[in-house]
C-alpha cells in the first residue's frame, strides 16, 4: 500500500502499512523499532501480538493488550501515570501524614500467590482488575505515603496491564531510542548535540549540506528530514567503501526525499576533474549498493549485539531499558528485495534508493558554487585533515560543525583553523542536558544523569586572501 | 537571504554583495553586528572606516579593509590597503548570527535553546507553528527556517511597539512570508479560533503559561506538540499541572553549553628556561617561538592545550515539552 499522499503540512498523522514506527512500551521502559508489515508482531511479556490492529491509527494512540492482540485504549481503562495523583480541590496537595517507620520488606504483605493471579487470568480478569486486586490483598498498603502507593499501583500496571504507545520516529526519537540502548553505534551522539548541529550547520530548506556520516545514518536522516524534499544531503566517505547509513530508514522519509540523499568518495569530490570516469565508477556504485544488503544485515545484527553486550555493561538504572534495533521480520526482507520491504513500503521504492552517485551535472554544480554547510559525525577518525579537505568544498560564509567524542582532536583542528585563518566565529562547544521530574511536592531532577553528549567545534567558512600565509 | 525561500535565494560562492543586502559584519568573535548595504553607507567602528561601496560585488565571507583607524594609512581604491587598515568580514545572515546581532528588546533565547526547541518540536518544512510571545524573535527567526518554505509561524505579543519592532525585523530579513506578527494577550485570550486543530507544534514563552494551556489543547493537532519555556521552577510546577488532564509525554529539561578555549604551546617544565614559558592568556594568531628556541624545537613543542572558558551562562530557563492526547473518537474506528 502507497503511504497516504503527504499532507501539506508535511507530518504524516496516521501510521500506514509498511510504514517503520517506534513503540514505546510502559513508558519509555522498553523502545523498539518496527515496520508495519502484515507479518510484523511485537512481544509484551510473554504474549507475542501483531502489529495489525496499528495500520490506520493515528501516532500517539496508546495500546493495551486485550484478548485478541493489541486493542486501543479508551478513557474508561486505567488512567495513565498523568493524571493520577489529583490534587486537592484548592489545587493544593494535602500534606502526607503518612512515613514508612513501621514498614518492614519481609515479603509478606501481598496475599495473592502467583497461583492465585494466574487462575485470575484464566477467568478473564483484565490487567487492571488484577492490579486492583494486588492493592486490595496487600497489608501495607493502606499504610504507605501516598507517593508511594502511586509508585506500587504504576509497578503493577507495568507488569499486568502493559501499555504500547504508537510513535511517529523522528529525529529527536531515533536518536534518544540509540542513545539509550546503542550509543556507540551513533558515536554517542545525545540528542541535544544533534540539534546543535543542525542549527549550526544552519540546515533548511534548499541547503546543499555535504555530511560525513559515520553514525549510521542518523546524520544523513536527520538533515533529509529538516529538508523536506528539497536541497540535496551528499554523504561523502573516505576509503572506496560507503559506510552504513541504516538509520535512514526508520525515518519514513518520502521517496522525493530519499532520493536526494547521494553518496560519493570524498576522493571525487576533491578531484571532479575525475567525473570522466564515471561509467566505470557508477558500475561500481551498483556493486556496492547490492553490497548493502548484506552489510545492513551483518551490521543490523552486530548492533543487536551491541545492545545486548551494552546492557551488561550500563550500570542499572531506575528504568531498566531495552531496545530491539530492528525486528527479526525486518532483517529477512531486506535480505530478499535490498532495501523494499515485502509489505509495500512506498518509501523506499526501487527507483530512490538513497544512497545513489550524484550526476556528472550536479558535482560540477558544488564545484562552482560550493555546499551551503557541511556537518561531520566521525567520532573515532582523525579530523584535523578531513576538516581541511573538507573547507574547500564550502561556499564562502558557510558554517560547519564538526561532532567528535574527543576533545584532543578539535582542539588542535580549531588551532590550526585559527592559525590559518580559514575560519571565524570558531567555538568548541560540549553540550550540557538535564532531565527534571515535576510532579506534585516532588519536584527534582533526575537522579540518573547522562554526563556526556559529545563535542562540537563550529565555525564559518571565509575567503581567503590571495596571498594568504600558510 | 536569510532564509531562502526559492532555490534561487540560496547562498553560494557564486553570490556577490549588493545594495540592500543585509550582511554581518564580523569584527571579533564577540563583536558582529547586522548592516544593510546602502551605496554611498559607511560604517565606522573602532577598527577604521568602511565603505559600503567597496564591498558591493564582493563574495559574502570576504576580509574588507577599512580606512584610517588602526594603521593610520589611507589605503585607496578597493579594499583599501593591506596592511595598516584594519579589517572586518562579511558573512551571510543565518538565524543563529541574527540571535547574536539582533537588538534585544527583551531577554532572548539563545541557540542552546533554539535547537532543542526546534528537535524537539518535530518542525519540518511545511509545518505551522504557534509563538507567544515574540519577545526580540529570537526563536521566531529559527522557527522560520524550520518550516520554510511552504509552513508558517504565527507569533503573537501583546505589547504593540514590541510586536511592530519584530515585524519590522522580520520583513528586512525578507521573513515575512513566513511569518505573522499579531499583537493579542495569549494568557486572557487564548489563540485565535482560525488556528484551531491547524497547529503542529505550541511554544509558550509567557509569565503564566497555565492560563494559556487549554487553548493550546484546541489548536494542536492530535500528537502535536507543546513546549512551554519558563525561568522559575514554580511556573513550571503550574505549567505542568495543567497540561496533565489534556497532554501526555510531559517532559522538562534544561541545556546548557560549555565553552572551551584552545593555546598553543608547552607547559613549563619548571626547569631553567624560562624564556620558554608562554603567558596566560590565550594566543590565537601567532605561532608559538620563543626567544631562544629554533624552528625545530618550537615544532616539537607546539602541542595544543585546552581547557573550559570560565564564564557560562548559569541558566536560562526550563524548557517543557509535551504532546497532546490522542483523543478517544480518534482511536475508534
Amino acid at each position: 500500500m502507497e503511504p497516504p499522499p503527504p499532507p501539506p503540512t508535511g507530518i504524516p498523522r496516521e501510521a500506514w502499512e509498511g510504514c517503520s514506527v517506534l513503540l514505546d512500551i510502559n513508558d519509555g521502559d522498553r523502545l523498539a523499532f518496527s515496520r508495519l508489515t502484515p507479518a510484523a508482531t511485537v512481544k509484551i511479556g510473554n504474549r507475542t501480538c501483531s502489529l495489525k490492529p496499528l495500520v490506520g491509527r493515528p501516532f500517539g494512540t496508546l495500546f493495551r493488550v486485550g484478548a485478541d492482540g493489541l486493542v486501543p485504549c479508551t478513557t474508561a481503562d486505567a488512567p495513565s501515570r498523568d493524571d493520577s495523583m489529583q490534587d486537592g480541590v484548592d489545587g493544593q496537595v494535602q500534606d502526607e501524614t503518612r512515613d514508612n517507620r513501621s514498614l518492614v520488606d519481609n515479603n509478606t504483605a501481598q496475599n495473592l500467590s502467583s497461583d492465585d493471579i494466574e487462575t485470575m487470568k484464566r477467568d478473564g480478569a483484565t490487567g487492571d482488575e488484577i492490579v486492583e486486586a494486588l492493592i486490595a490483598n496487600s497489608s501495607t498498603f493502606g499504610k504507605k505515603t501516598v507517593f508511594s502507593q502511586e509508585k506500587y499501583k504504576l509497578k503493577k500496571q507495568k507488569k499486568y496491564a502493559p501499555k504500547v504507545l504508537l510513535r511517529r520516529p523522528s529525529t529527536r526519537s531515533i536518536c534518544e531510542t540509540y542513545f539509550k540502548k546503542s550509543p556507540s553505534r551513533i558515536g554517542f551522539m545525545r540528542v541535544d548535540t544533534l540539534s546543535l548541529l543542525l542549527s549550526m550547520a544552519n540546515i533548511g530548506a534548499y541547503s546543499d549540506v555535504l555530511v560525513v556520516d559515520m553514525v549510521g545514518g542518523l546524520i544523513a536522516g536527520a538533515v533529509a528530514e529538516r529538508l523536506g524534499g528539497t536541497g540535496y544531503v551528499c554523504s561523502t566517505y573516505l576509503g572506496s567503501a560507503p559506510s552504513s547509513i541504516d538509520i535512514i530508514r526508520m525515518y519514513n522519509l518520502s521517496s522525493d526525499t530519499v532520493s536526494r540523499i547521494v553518496q560519493v568518495p570524498l576522493s571525487d569530490l576533491c578531484s571532479m576533474e575525475s567525473s570522466e570516469n564515471t561509467p566505470s565508477v557508477l558500475n561500481g556504485a551498483a556493486e556496492r549498493e547490492v553490497v548493502e544488503p548484506e552489510d545492513a544485515q551483518a551490521s543490523l545484527a552486530q548492533a543487536v549485539d551491541v545492545a545486548v553486550s551494552d546492557e551488561k555493561a550500563q550500570l542499572s538504572t531506575e528504568q531498566p531499558t531495552d531496545m530491539e534495533v530492528s525486528e527479526p521480520s525486518l532483517e529477512v526482507q531486506d535480505a530478499n528485495s535490498s532495501l523494499d520491504c515485502r509489505g509495500g513500503d512506498g518509501s523506499f521504492a526501487s527507483k530512490s534508493k538513497p544512497g545513489k552517485r550524484p550526476s556528472p551535472e550536479k558535482m560540477k554544480y558544488w564545484k562552482e558554487h560550493g555546499f551551503s554547510s557541511v556537518i561531520v559525525a566521525a567520532p573515532d577518525h582523525e579530523v584535523e585533515s578531513l576538516v581541511a579537505d573538507l573547507l574547500p568544498l564550502l561556499s564562502y560564509s558557510a558554517p560547519f560543525a564538526i561532532y567528535h567524542q574527543h576533545l584532543e582532536p578539535l582542539a588542535k583542528c580549531m588551532h590550526t583553523l585559527q592559525v590559518s585563518k580559514r575560519a571565524i566565529g570558531l567555538q568548541l562547544s560540549e553540550p550540557w542536558l538535564r532531565e527534571y521530574q515535576v510532579l506534585p511536592s516532588r519536584t527534582h531532577p533526575h537522579m540518573q544523569m547522562n554526563a556526556f553528549g559529545g563535542y562540537i567545534l563550529s565555525g564559518t567558512r571565509i575567503q581567503n586572501e590571495q596571498s594568504s600565509h600558510q | 537571504m536569510m532564509v531562502p525561500l526559492d532555490p534561487a535565494d540560496k547562498l553560494t560562492s557564486q553570490r556577490r554583495i549588493a545594495e540592500g543586502d543585509t550582511v554581518v559584519v564580523y569584527e571579533r568573535h564577540d563583536s558582529m553586528r547586522a548592516v544593510a548595504v546602502r551605496a554611498g553607507g559607511v560604517l565606522q567602528n573602532r577598527f577604521g572606516v568602511f565603505r559600503h561601496d567597496d564591498w558591493i560585488g564582493r563574495p559574502f565571507g570576504s576580509k574588507v579593509f577599512g580606512t584610517g583607524g588602526g594603521g593610520g594609512r589611507d589605503g585607496g581604491g578597493k579594499g583599501g590597503g593591506k596592511a595598516g587598515g584594519g579589517f572586518v568580514h562579511l558573512l551571510a545572515p543565518t538565524p543563529e548570527l541574527w540571535t547574536l546581532v539582533l537588538s534585544h528588546r527583551t531577554q532572548i533565547l539563545y541557540i542552546a535553546d533554539i535547537s532543542l526547541v526546534v528537535a524537539y518540536l518535530e518542525l519540518v518544512p511545511g509545518c505551522v507553528v504557534l509563538e507567544s510571545g515574540t519577545g526580540s524573535g529570537s526563536l521566531t527567526t529559527s522557527l522560520a527556517r524550520a518550516v520554510a518554505p511552504h509552513g508558517r509561524v504565527h507569533t503573537f505579543d501583546f505589547h504593540e511597539q514590541r510586536a511592530a519592532s519584530a515585524r519590522e525585523d522580520f520583513e528586512r530579513n525578507g521573513l515575512s512570508s513566513l511569518i505573522t506578527v499579531s499583537v493579542r494577550d495569549i494568557q486572557g485570550e487564548g489563540f485565535p479560533d482560525a488556528h484551531r486543530a491547524a497547529a503542529d507544534a505550541v511554544f509558550l514563552d509567557l509569565p503564566q503559561p497555565w492560563l494559556a494551556i487549554p487553548s493550546v489543547g484546541l489548536m494542536l493537532k492530535q500528537d502535536g506538540i507543546l513546549c512551554s519555556f519558563s525561568p522559575c521552577i514554580e511556573q513550571v510546577q503550574r505549567a505542568c499541572e495543567a497540561m496533565r488532564s489534556c497532554f501526555t509525554d510531559i517532559r522538562t529539561f534544561e541545556i546548557l553549553l560549555r565553552t572551551y578555549e584552545v593555546r598553543d604551546g608547552a607547559l613549563n617544565s619548571g626547569a631553567a628556561n624560562k624564556e620558554a614559558t608562554v603567558g596566560s592568556l590565550p594566543q590565537k594568531r601567532r605561532k608559538f617561538t620563543a626567544p631562544g628556541e629554533n624552528a625545530d624545537t618550537a615544532q616539537k613543542n607546539s602541542s595544543v592545550m585546552v581547557r573550559p572558558c570560565s564564564t557560562a551562562r548559569g541558566h536560562t530557563g526550563y524548557l517543557t515539552f509535551a504532546r497532546l492526547r490522542v483523543s478517544d473518537s480518534q482511536t475508534e474506528s
